[in-house]
């Protein structure tokens, strides 16, 4: 029990991870796939905001006077997630319009169906 | 039996995972850079938010390089559709209620009067270009989600997406001339919490802010109007 309340993030984030993964191995229908990958991009952000966290932390603003630097979290994981959630929409966006493509010249969404598709 | 294999897998991946992660405990501090940025940040870029000085401060060259791939995204998007025929299929559209029409139109410029704020805070407060930018495309999402009919601007979208990109290099190639670096802080950092602070920070933000607004928007705009 302590074990699961002291590594509850880090196994919040490792289940949306293997959620995604599993779905992109199994599911046959393209945009469940496309929404596995969502899901995995939303642990991967989780995952990385978790390394940076400090117990008790704030957010690494200065906006009044009388915050500790060193109860600080990391600022560096929240950039990099910061830019990563707006690549993350760009991209899902542009996977969302080739399955558009996909389904205008086949008529179906399901991989093993998909003639030049071995996967 | 592609379920297994994939269980399998993932059972594997999971054993070394949990097997590295043993060695980095939750919430301590990890990191020696994050403590210099959080110690020198204001210091050394002149914005109180830390995490904007690390996006457009240390990591500009970086964040010009992730706008990048937003440009590239949306430009294939717009490439995969412009070469798209239609079937010419009319869809009825069922033009919105009265009210619907008139609560977008009372919304939409609180909403991107909201991004703007956003952006321009992006060194005082939480939120940046980024942010402010999808703030401004959601407003533009509403606006199609609600007038039906109604359309954006294409030459103005573009315009504004290329002054955005613009106006980053601009200012980096000014850094390179003036300072010695490529995105050089050339305009003096004045008195922190301020909000003409931090030098060239919020002007790249604006120039964030443009780009990724106008972006998300052509995205939105090409889903909806050439895909049906």
């Amino acid at each position: 029990m302590n074990f699961l309340s002291e590594n509850i993030y880090y196994i919040g984030a490792f289940s949306l991870i293997f959620i995604g993964l599993y779905i992109l191995l199994v599911k046959k229908n393209l945009i469940k796939v496309i929404i596995g990958f969502s899901i995995l991009d939303t642990g991967i952000y989780l995952f990385l905001i978790t390394i940076g966290y400090i117990a008790d932390g704030t957010a690494p603003i200065f906006s009044k006077s009388g915050l500790k630097a060193d109860r600080m979290v990391d600022p560096v994981p929240q950039a990099l997630v910061l830019t990563a959630i707006v690549i993350g929409v760009a991209v899902l966006a542009l996977a969302v319009s080739l399955a558009v493509r996909l389904y205008g010249h086949y008529g179906t969404l399901n991989l093993r169906k998909i003639k030049e598709q071995r996967w | 039996m592609r379920k297994l294999i994939g269980i399998i897998l993932l059972t594997i991946i999971a054993a070394g995972i949990s097997l590295s992660l043993k060695e980095i405990p939750f919430g301590i501090p990890k990191t020696i850079i994050g403590n210099h940025f959080i110690n020198k940040g204001i210091e050394e870029t002149g914005a109180i938010n830390i995490v904007t000085s690390v996006v457009v401060g240390y990591r500009s060259f970086d964040t010009l390089g992730e706008i990048t791939v937003l440009f590239t995204a949306a430009i294939g998007l717009g490439a995969l559709f412009s070469l798209y025929k239609n079937k010419k299929t009319v869809i009825y559209k069922e033009p919105a209620s009265l009210i619907v029409y008139t609560g977008c139109r009372f919304l939409f410029p609180i909403i991107v009067l909201t991004g703007i704020y956003i952006i321009i805070h992006g060194h005082l407060t939480p939120g940046g270009g980024f942010q402010g930018g999808a703030i401004i495309a959601s407003a533009f999402l509403l606006m199609y989600l609600g007038c039906t009919g109604k359309r954006i601007n294409y030459k103005l979208s573009t315009i504004a997406e290329a002054v955005g990109g613009l106006t980053f290099i601009t200012l980096g190639i000014v850094g390179l001339i003036t300072g010695k670096d490529f995105l050089f802080n050339f305009i003096s950092k004045g008195e922190p919490a301020s909000l003409m602070s931090a030098g060239i920070i919020p002007l790249i933000y604006m120039a964030i802010g443009l780009k990724v607004g106008s972006e998300l928007t052509g995205i939105i705009d090409n889903l909806i109007e050439k895909s049906q």
